[in-house]
C-alpha cells in the first residue's frame, strides 16, 4: 500500500507540509483565505518533529495492524476499503482520546474543536497527497511501504 | 583591538525585503529558512517582519514563500549619478574604512567587461548545403580528451593489416561539457555527491577540485578528474588510482596568481579526513606549487604522476587565462600535459579578494583563440586537448567555444545555478541558504543530492539537444567538424584587432 | 589565411585569333591586346582570389581503364556534356593520366600566367630547384566561348640532384610540392595548376565541353580521364578556381560543400599544407596527399578517416575492426569531411570515388570489361556504356576504387542492376 514516507536526511524543517495539509483540508482550498479564516479550526494531519538540525515530518502510518481502530470504542476509527487509509468518522467520534493514547507514533492530535480526533487521511485518495506535492526538498515521498 | 559590537555606521544594507501584507499568512517559512536572520516572528503580535540589513539577496525566502509575498529589491539609497564613482565603488570604500580588511567575494567577475560570446554569431546552411535534422539523423557529440598521435601506422600481417600505433588513454565524453573543479570544503558533501553522480549518469566527468575525494565518492572515480593542487590535499595513491584522469592545478581564472584559503571553522571531521589535515586548521593552498618554479619543474611533476599511475591516465594541467597564456599553454603541452584546461577571468570561486576577482586575468574567448592558434602554429595541437572554463552560460556558448577550438568545456557556475544557486556571491560566509557552499549541517540538508543530480543531468541533456540542433543547422553531424572550425563564426560589434586575435571574420564577410 | 593579392588571370586578354596553334606571345604572331574584361559585377576588379569561400554545385565524371589501355579524351567529353545542365559555364576542367608517354619520368607542370612578366618570374622559380627538360605552350584552339585566357605553358621537369642532397629529409615529391606552393603563394599572377608525372590537368572558365575543345583534348590519349563542370554560387571567373584541383599526380573533382572546411584547413596547416584557394577541393586533395602519400594509410582507412562510420555503427563492428575504426576517428578527427560531397580523385595508380557519410550527393558507377565509369548521373555513365556488366549507386562513406593493373573478371555473376560497392583491394 502506498504510504507517505519521510526521509529525515532531506527534511529542512520548513513546515510547508503542515501549511499545505491545512490548505488541502480547508473549505476554500485557497491558501490566503484558508489561513485568514480557518487557521484556528484545522489541525494539520502532518507535523514536523525537530531537534537541532535533525527534523522530519511525522504523520499517521495507516498501520496494517492499527491499534487506534482496536482501541476506538465507538468505531469512529475505521479503515477506508479503497485507499487502505485509517480514517476518523467525525460523526461517531466522542473525544475519548483512547486513540491518541495507544498510537505509538504520536500521529493523532486533538482536533481544533476539542471534540474530534484529527489525523492524516492521505488526502482522501488523491493521486499525490498535498504534503508530498509541496515539499521543496523531496523529503517526503509517496511510495509503497509495509507498515 | 577593535570592539566588534560597535556599529559600522558607514556600511548600509544592499537589499530591501518587502513583504506584501495582503499575501503574507505568517506561516514563518521565511523565518526558518533564512540563515541571516532577516525575518523574525514576534509571538506577541503574531506577525512576521523583515529587516533587510543582513539580506544577501539569495532569494531563499521568496522562493519558498507559499504565497509569493516577498520581494527582494536593491536598497533604495540612491547616490547622485556618477559614472566614475559607482555605488559599488563607494560601498567598497565604506567597507574597507570600517574594517581595514581585504574585500572578499564569491563566484565570478561581475564587472561590466564585454561578454565576447555575445559578440559572435553562428552559421546555418542553406541551399548549397542541406542542414541536418538531429531528430532523424545521427548527430555525434562524443568527444575524446587526451594525447593523440599525428598518424596511425599499420603493418602487414598474416591475417591482414594490424595496428601498430599505441593510442594513449583517452577520456570518453558523451557530451563535451564537464563539471568544473569545486572542492569538497568549498561546497557541501551533498553538492559534491550530486556532481559526481550526475557526471557518471550523463557519461561525462566531474572535477574533484583541490579538496581531495571523499571516500564515499571513490565509487564514482572513473568519472572523476582529481586535482593535485598546490596544497596537495587528499593526494594519496588510492586517490590517484581511482580517478579517470589527474589534473595539476596551477591556477584558477577567478584568482590568478594567488592561492586558496578554507577557514578552520569549515574544516570538520569529514573534511579533515578527506584533505588529510588536522580538524579546525585553516586549509591553505599556497600560490605557486612550491615544487614548481619553472616549466621543467612542471614536467617533473607531470611525469611523477604518470609514473605513479603507470601511464594509464591522462594528466591535465589547469592554468588561468593571463596575458601570455598561449606561450604557457604551449609550454605545458611540451612538458607532457595531455589536456590543458584554461580558466578565464569569469571563472567562479568560493572566496577570492574582490579586486583580484574583478581585475586579474583575461576573457576566455581570447585565451582560447590564442591557445588554439598557437598550438596549431607550432604543430602540436593534437598532443593535448583544450578544455575551457570561465563563465560558460548556455549551449550557444559551448558551440562557440568548440568552434573557436576547444575540445570541451567545464561549467562551474552554471552547474551550481542548476542546483539552486542564486549568485548572491556570499559563498565565503559559509551560510549558503541553498545548501551548496556551506558545511553547516542545518543548511546542507537543503540540497537533496537526488534532486540536484536530476537537475544537473537535465541541464546536460537540454544542452546536448540544443547543441545538436545548432550543429545540424550548420550542416555538421560530428563534433570533430565543428571543433576549431572558425568559418562558422562571425563577429558582430568587434574591433578589427579583436577579430584578428579571435581569427574570425566579421558578419557580412 | 585569406589569400591576399592573387590576381585574376582572366583580367587581361591576349587575343590570338584565327590560328590553329597558339604560340608564345611576341614570337612573330599577330596579337591583339583587348581592354580588361569587366566581369558580371560591373566595375569590380576580377583580379583577386575571392576571400569568400567558394561553393561548388556541379557535375563530375570519370572513366578509367584498369588494364592501362589508352583511349582518347573524346569519351569523357561526351560524358560531361551529357550533364550540361548541372553547370553554369563558369568553370570546367579535366584531368588525364598517361598522356605524356615521352616525358613519363618527368613532372609535367602546367602553369597559367596573367602576363609575360609573371611567366618569367615563375620560370625563374622553377629553374632554381628543378631541371627543365622541355617546355612549350600548351596547345589550344580558338573557341569563341572561352574568353579572358591566361598564358598557358607547360614544363617537364625533375629535381636537381643537388637539391635532393641538400634536403635529405625530403623526397622528390616533397620538393616539387614546395616549389609549386611557393609559386602559388608568392607570385601574384602565376599559378601552377598541374604537377604530376605523365598526367595533366586542363581547366578554365567555360562549359567543360568548350574547355575540352579549347585544349584539344580529343587529341590526347590516357588511361584515366576525369571531368568537372562547375556551378559556382560566387561569380568567380578565375581560371585557377575551376576543378580539377591538382597536387603532384592527385587530381580532385568535387561536387559539394564541405561544412568542416574551416577545421580541415587548419588541420592541414599543421602538416605544412597551406590552403590559399578558398575552395573545398583544395583541402580534399591535400588530405588525400597527407593520408595516402605522407602517412601511408591503406586506401580503405584513409577514406574511413574522411567519411567515417557513425559511432553507433562502430560499436557493432567486430573487435579488430572496431579498434581500428575508433582509433582512426580519434586521431583523424580533423580530416573528417562533413557536409555533402561527391568526389572523384585521380592518381597514377587509379581512381577513387567517394560520397559523404550520409549520402547527400549523387554518384553512379558502372563496370564493363576493364573499364570503370563513375559520374554524378546515371545518364552520363550510360552515355559511354549503355549496357554495363555492373551498375550501382555509391554508398555513403564507402569508396569506389579503380586500381591500375587489377585482375579484371569480365561478366561476373552479379547482374547489372545489383548494388555491391567497390571495395578496397
Amino acid at each position: 500500500m502506498k504510504r507517505v514516507v519521510a526521509r529525515e536526511e532531506f527534511c529542512i524543517g520548513c513546515r510547508l507540509c503542515e501549511i499545505h495539509c491545512l490548505v488541502q483540508h480547508s473549505k476554500s482550498k485557497k491558501i490566503i483565505k484558508a489561513f485568514r479564516e480557518e487557521r484556528d479550526s484545522i489541525v494539520p494531519g502532518i507535523h514536523v518533529e525537530e531537534k537541532g538540525y535533525v527534523s522530519f515530518a511525522l504523520q499517521c502510518r495507516h498501520c496494517t495492524d492499527a491499534r487506534c481502530i482496536e482501541a476506538c470504542m465507538t468505531g469512529a476509527m475505521h479503515r477506508d476499503p479503497e485507499t487502505g487509509a485509517v480514517l476518523c468518522d467525525a460523526d461517531k467520534c466522542v473525544g475519548c482520546w483512547m486513540c491518541i493514547m495507544v498510537c505509538f507514533v504520536g500521529a493523532i492530535q486533538i482536533g481544533a474543536d476539542k471534540h474530534v480526533a484529527s489525523k492524516c487521511d492521505l488526502c482522501m485518495g488523491a493521486e499525490t497527497p498535498a504534503c508530498v506535492a509541496n515539499c521543496p526538498n523531496e523529503a517526503i515521498v509517496y511510495e509503497d511501504s509495509d507498515e | 583591538m577593535r570592539n566588534n559590537d560597535v556599529r559600522k555606521w558607514l556600511i548600509q544594507p544592499d537589499f530591501v525585503v518587502e513583504r506584501d501584507p495582503d499575501k503574507c499568512i505568517q506561516c514563518q517559512v521565511c523565518v526558518r529558512q533564512c540563515a541571516n536572520d532577516v525575518h523574525v516572528y514576534d509571538p506577541e503580535t503574531g506577525l512576521v517582519s523583515s529587516d533587510g540589513t543582513q539580506c544577501v539577496g539569495c532569494h531563499r525566502c521568496a522562493t519558498l514563500c507559499p504565497t509569493n509575498a516577498i520581494s527582494i529589491r536593491p536598497a533604495q539609497l540612491e547616490f547622485r549619478p556618477n559614472a566614475n564613482w559607482t555605488s559599488s565603488a563607494i560601498k567598497n570604500l565604506y567597507k574597507q574604512a570600517e574594517t581595514g580588511g581585504v574585500l572578499l567575494a564569491g563566484m565570478g567577475n561581475d564587472q561590466g567587461f564585454p561578454v565576447y560570446w555575445d559578440r559572435m554569431v553562428l552559421n546555418a546552411s542553406q541551399v548549397t548545403n542541406p542542414s541536418i535534422d538531429p531528430l532523424r539523423e545521427p548527430m555525434e557529440l562524443v568527444t575524446y580528451l587526451g594525447r593523440k598521435p599525428d598518424r596511425i601506422e599499420f603493418s602487414r600481417e598474416a591475417g591482414g593489416l594490424a595496428l601498430t600505433t599505441r593510442l594513449e588513454t583517452q577520456l570518453e565524453l558523451q557530451v563535451p561539457v564537464m563539471f568544473s573543479a569545486m572542492s569538497y570544503g568549498s561546497i557541501s558533501y551533498n553538492a559534491s555527491q550530486a556532481l559526481a553522480r550526475a557526471a557518471k549518469e550523463a557519461g561525462t566527468f566531474a572535477n574533484s577540485g583541490e579538496g581531495g575525494l571523499h571516500e564515499d565518492f571513490r565509487q564514482y572515480g572513473s568519472n572523476m578528474i582529481v586535482q593535485v593542487a598546490s596544497g596537495r590535499f587528499g593526494v594519496d595513491m588510492e586517490y590517484l588510482n581511482v580517478a579517470g584522469a589527474l589534473e595539476i592545478k596551477i591556477g584558477q581564472g577567478a584568482k590568478p596568481g594567488i592561492g586558496g584559503h578554507l577557514p578552520g571553522e569549515k574544516v570538520d571531521a569529514a573534511i579533515s579526513a578527506t584533505r588529510m589535515i588536522p580538524e579546525g586548521t585553516d586549509a591553505l593552498s599556497p600560490s605557486p606549487h612550491h615544487d614548481i618554479y619553472s616549466i621543467e619543474d612542471l614536467r617533473q611533476l607531470i611525469y611523477a604522476l604518470k609514473e605513479a599511475t603507470r601511464y594509464a591516465k591522462p594528466v591535465s594541467v589547469k592554468i588561468a587565462a593571463v596575458h601570455n597564456v598561449a606561450a604557457i599553454a604551449s609550454g605545458c603541452v611540451r612538458a607532457g600535459a595531455d589536456i590543458v584546461a584554461v580558466d578565464g577571468f569569469r571563472g567562479g570561486t568560493g572566496a577570492a579578494p574582490t579586486m583580484i576577482r574583478n581585475n586579474v586575468g583575461i576573457p576566455i574567448e581570447f585565451a582560447l583563440a590564442a591557445v588554439d592558434s598557437r598550438l596549431r602554429e607550432e604543430g602540436i595541437r593534437n598532443q593535448a586537448s583544450i578544455v575551457v572554463a570561465g563563465g560558460i552560460r548556455c549551449s550557444a556558448d559551448v558551440v562557440k567555444a568548440i568552434a573557436l577550438g576547444a575540445d570541451a568545456v567545464y561549467i562551474g557556475t552554471a552547474a551550481l545555478v542548476a542546483m539552486g544557486c542564486h549568485l548572491c556571491q556570499k559563498c565565503y560566509t559559509g551560510k549558503c541558504n541553498w545548501g551548496i557552499a556551506t558545511q553547516d549541517p542545518y543548511l546542507t540538508k537543503r540540497l537533496n543530492p537526488n534532486v540536484a543530480r536530476r537537475r544537473l543531468v537535465n541541464l546536460l541533456r537540454a544542452w546536448s539537444l540544443e547543441i545538436k540542433e545548432m550543429m545540424g543547422g550548420m550542416g555538421l553531424n560530428a563534433v570533430e567538424s565543428l571543433r576549431g572550425n572558425r568559418e562558422h563564426l562571425r563577429g558582430v560589434g568587434l574591433t578589427d584587432r579583436e577579430l584578428r586575435v579571435l581569427d574570425i571574420k566579421a558578419a557580412g564577410e | 589565411m585569406l589569400a591576399g593579392s592573387k590576381t585574376y588571370l582572366a583580367g587581361i586578354i591576349y587575343g590570338l585569333s584565327g590560328f590553329a596553334f597558339s604560340a608564345p606571345a611576341g614570337a612573330g604572331v599577330w596579337q591583339r591586346r583587348s581592354a580588361r574584361v569587366i566581369g558580371p559585377n560591373q566595375g569590380e576588379s576580377m583580379s583577386k582570389v575571392p576571400d569568400y569561400k567558394d561553393i561548388s554545385g556541379c557535375a563530375i565524371s570519370g572513366v578509367m581503364s584498369e588494364s592501362g589501355r589508352l583511349f582518347s579524351g573524346e569519351a569523357i567529353i561526351r560524358s560531361i556534356a551529357a550533364m550540361h545542365e548541372r553547370s553554369n559555364g563558369l568553370g570546367g576542367g579535366f584531368a588525364a593520366y598517361g598522356i605524356y608517354p615521352e616525358h613519363k619520368d618527368h613532372y609535367a607542370l602546367h602553369v597559367m600566367c596573367e602576363n609575360e612578366e609573371a611567366k618569367r618570374v615563375a620560370s625563374g622559380f622553377i629553374a632554381r630547384r628543378l631541371d627543365v627538360h622541355h617546355e612549350e605552350t600548351i596547345p589550344t584552339r580558338p573557341i569563341d566561348a572561352i574568353r579572358a585566357r591566361p598564358i598557358l605553358h607547360r614544363y617537364f621537369v625533375s629535381v636537381k640532384p643537388g637539391e635532393l642532397e641538400r634536403n635529405y629529409d625530403l623526397s622528390e615529391d616533397d620538393i616539387v610540392v614546395e616549389v609549386v606552393m611557393e609559386i602559388n603563394s608568392s607570385i601574384d599572377d602565376a599559378f601552377v595548376f598541374s604537377g604530376g608525372k605523365n598526367m595533366g590537368v586542363f581547366k578554365g572558365v567555360g562549359f567543360p565541353e568548350d574547355i575540352a575543345a579549347f585544349f584539344r583534348l580529343e587529341e590526347y590519349e590516357g588511361y584515366i580521364w576525369t571531368a568537372h563542370g562547375r556551378f559556382p554560387t560566387n561569380t568567380t571567373g578565375w581560371w585557377g578556381g575551376a576543378h580539377p584541383f591538382g597536387l603532384l599526380d592527385w587530381s580532385v573533382v568535387h561536387n559539394g560543400e564541405i561544412s568542416s572546411y574551416g577545421i580541415n584547413r587548419r588541420y592541414l596547416a599543421n602538416f605544412g599544407y597551406h590552403c590559399t584557394l578558398q575552395t573545398d577541393t583544395e583541402v580534399i586533395a591535400y588530405l588525400f596527399d597527407l593520408l595516402l602519400r605522407k602517412h601511408r594509410l591503406p586506401m580503405e582507412y584513409a577514406c574511413m578517416a574522411m567519411a567515417p562510420p557513425f559511432w553507433s555503427q562502430i560499436e557493432r563492428m567486430p573487435e579488430d575492426r572496431r579498434k581500428i575504426a575508433r582509433e582512426i576517428r580519434i586521431v583523424y578527427g580533423g580530416a573528417l569531411l562533413n557536409g555533402p560531397f561527391s568526389v572523384l580523385v585521380g592518381h597514377s595508380g587509379g581512381m577513387i570515388g567517394l560520397n559523404d557519410r550520409i549520402k547527400l550527393r549523387p554518384m553512379t558507377a558502372a563496370r564493363k570489361d576493364d573499364m570503370l565509369f563513375v559520374a554524378s548521373e546515371e545518364a552520363a555513365v550510360r552515355e559511354l556504356c549503355p549496357s554495363p556488366d555492373l551498375i550501382w549507386h555509391a554508398e555513403g562513406g564507402v569508396p569506389i576504387i579503380g586500381k591500375l593493373g587489377k585482375e579484371v573478371s569480365a561478366g561476373s555473376a552479379v547482374s547489372a542492376d545489383s548494388a555491391p560497392a567497390g571495395r578496397a583491394d
